[in-house]
């Protein structure tokens, strides 16, 4: 695909984020979609593309009065946002559709209107992972992390500083639900999940949505918003079952997603001014930094505990606080897809001076699938 | 009232041989007859090189402990935590997730690499589990 020829022209999330007793999931999708509407100084009737995850498109299409000519349902857990700003962006460049609105919503804490995740007894899963035990995301997602911390010498202590780093840039954050500073002793101490990873290693359950708007970058220029293009992007599948991984050591999804997206961009590690690496759990930066290239595995835990990507640092990583501090619905990628976008739109609570260049990386389920897209405010 | 039951597996025609197998004692893998591929979970296919003629094979039973984590909440339907979620890299290649028996679920007990076999547990009258404990000597 080539390079900034598609924008972000509307960008927002739901009202409320946090605990919504007063919507369903369904609102919260419409909720967000009329925001970012709003934001883009558009009318529903202008949309003619549209994509969503869990929510079918003929669903929320329907309940918002949308009549597209084009849909995406991509469905791979929390990077489907990732993966939708990339098919949207190659049917905007192939004349398939002109403005695509994307959503997601979760009333992932509240439990309004959503369907229960269930795994068939008949389904792989359900035969060879659920009969051990496993039991939600907690259960699953970190049961690669001991095997990677051995392999790279990898600490407890720089596992708990993802989460102390985070909770600093949530403090910044008014719209954070964890903003009070935290220690590493204080991860340390909390209550056990899962071990190795404790309470204050674990995403928040939140309710929420976002949605964007994309059009081509020429049409672009004349929204009321600075435009934000789409430089690269990247996406992959490996397996539903964290059991089944190539390896521990590194998630082939990720480095699929992520060296595609930053060829497509043609940059290097050194030009990224903001990264957003999904954190549903706080073994995931790690992977990322290491899996998308920015440095050896065996550097990544040392890098975070030192204060590298710390307010001031030298890679500011997840600014509105992360999964682990600002909101986590189930689906966290499109909170991801929002700051990204705030920081290139130079609007972020906080905001990283000068930025032109960030790159999102998503994950969904437990490491299954990924999508890594590359922004940027020039064109 | 009965207890909470821990998740049943339910078999498929593609499975069927690896839960007779458990049932008689038996960890089954398949090995592809073109390349000679190991793999699991089951499948009348080659996910290597794509061939349909695959055998049904014994497996030694005996692996390493991989990685795991100590579930303490919230805990499956039909267990108590803390309890260890593992995954068990098979002398064959391929890994399996698994609990570990005859062993205290603590970080001290289960010590990554440990070597591991194969036991069985019998769930009903149509499913036996395979589970893995430390191997003797």
């Amino acid at each position: 695909m080539r390079r900034n020829q598609v924008a972000v022209v509307g960008a927002a999330e739901t009202t409320e984020l946090g605990v919504i007793p007063n919507a369903s999931q369904l609102q919260l999708h419409a909720d967000a979609a009329l925001n970012a509407i709003a934001d883009a100084g558009l009318k529903l009737s202008d949309i003619d593309g549209f994509a969503t995850a869990v929510e079918t498109p003929q669903q929320v299409c329907h309940y918002l009065g949308i009549k597209p000519t084009w849909v995406d349902g991509t469905s791979v857990g929390g990077c489907s946002f990732m993966l939708h700003v990339r098919h949207a962006a190659a049917a905007i460049e192939a004349g398939l559709c002109k403005t695509v609105l994307i959503t997601h919503a979760e009333s992932g804490k509240s439990m309004i209107g959503k369907a229960p995740r269930s795994i068939p007894a008949d389904s792989l899963q359900g035969q060879f992972e659920a009969p051990y035990g496993v039991y939600g995301p907690p259960s699953m997602f970190p049961i690669p992390v001991l095997r990677f911390m051995k392999t790279y010498g990898i600490t407890h202590e720089q596992l708990a500083s993802v989460a102390v780093v985070q909770r600093e840039w949530a403090a910044k954050n008014p719209r954070a639900m964890m903003k009070d500073p935290i220690t590493v002793a204080d991860v340390l101490n909390s209550r056990m999940i899962a071990y190795p990873f404790r309470l204050l290693q674990c995403c928040l359950v939140t309710d929420g949505g976002g949605a964007l708007i994309l059009t081509s970058a020429d049409r672009a220029k004349d929204f009321p918003r600075k435009p934000v293009y789409i430089m690269g992007t990247g996406e992959s599948v490996e397996t539903p079952m964290v059991s089944q991984m190539e390896t521990f050591n590194s998630s082939r999804a990720f480095k699929t997603a992520g060296p595609l997206a930053f060829k497509e961009a043609g940059i290097g590690h050194g030009d990224v001014d903001h990264l957003m690496i999904y954190d549903a759990f706080a073994h995931l930066p790690l992977f990322g930094l290491g899996d998308l290239g920015f440095m050896p595995h065996e550097e990544t835990g040392r890098f975070i505990a030192d204060g590298n990507t710390r307010p001031g640092g030298k890679l500011p990583l997840n600014t509105n606080g992360g999964g682990l501090s600002y909101m986590h619905s189930g689906m966290y990628g499109m909170y991801a897809l929002q700051e990204s976008v705030r920081q290139m739109r130079g609007i972020a609570p906080a905001q990283v001076p000068n930025a032109t260049i960030s790159v999102c990386h998503g994950v969904g389920g437990m490491f299954a699938a990924s999508g890594t897209i590359v922004f940027t405010n020039e064109r | 009232m009965a207890e909470p039951q821990r998740a049943r597996p339910k078999p498929t025609p593609e499975t069927q041989h690896f839960w007779d197998g458990a049932k008689a004692g038996e960890l089954r893998l398949q090995r592809c007859d073109a390349c000679a591929h190991v793999y699991f979970p089951p499948r009348p296919f080659c996910p290597s090189c794509a061939s349909r003629k695959v055998s049904v094979f014994k497996a030694s039973g005996k692996g390493f402990l991989y990685s795991y984590v100590i579930n303490h909440r919230p805990a499956a339907p039909g267990f108590t935590p803390p309890y260890a979620i593992a995954v068990v890299e098979l002398d064959e290649g391929p890994r399996m997730m698994s609990n570990i028996i005859d062993c205290p679920q603590t970080p001290e007990a289960l010590e990554l690499d440990m070597k591991l076999e194969v036991a069985f547990e019998a769930l009903d009258d149509k499913i036996t589990l395979p589970v893995f404990r430390p191997a003797k000597g």
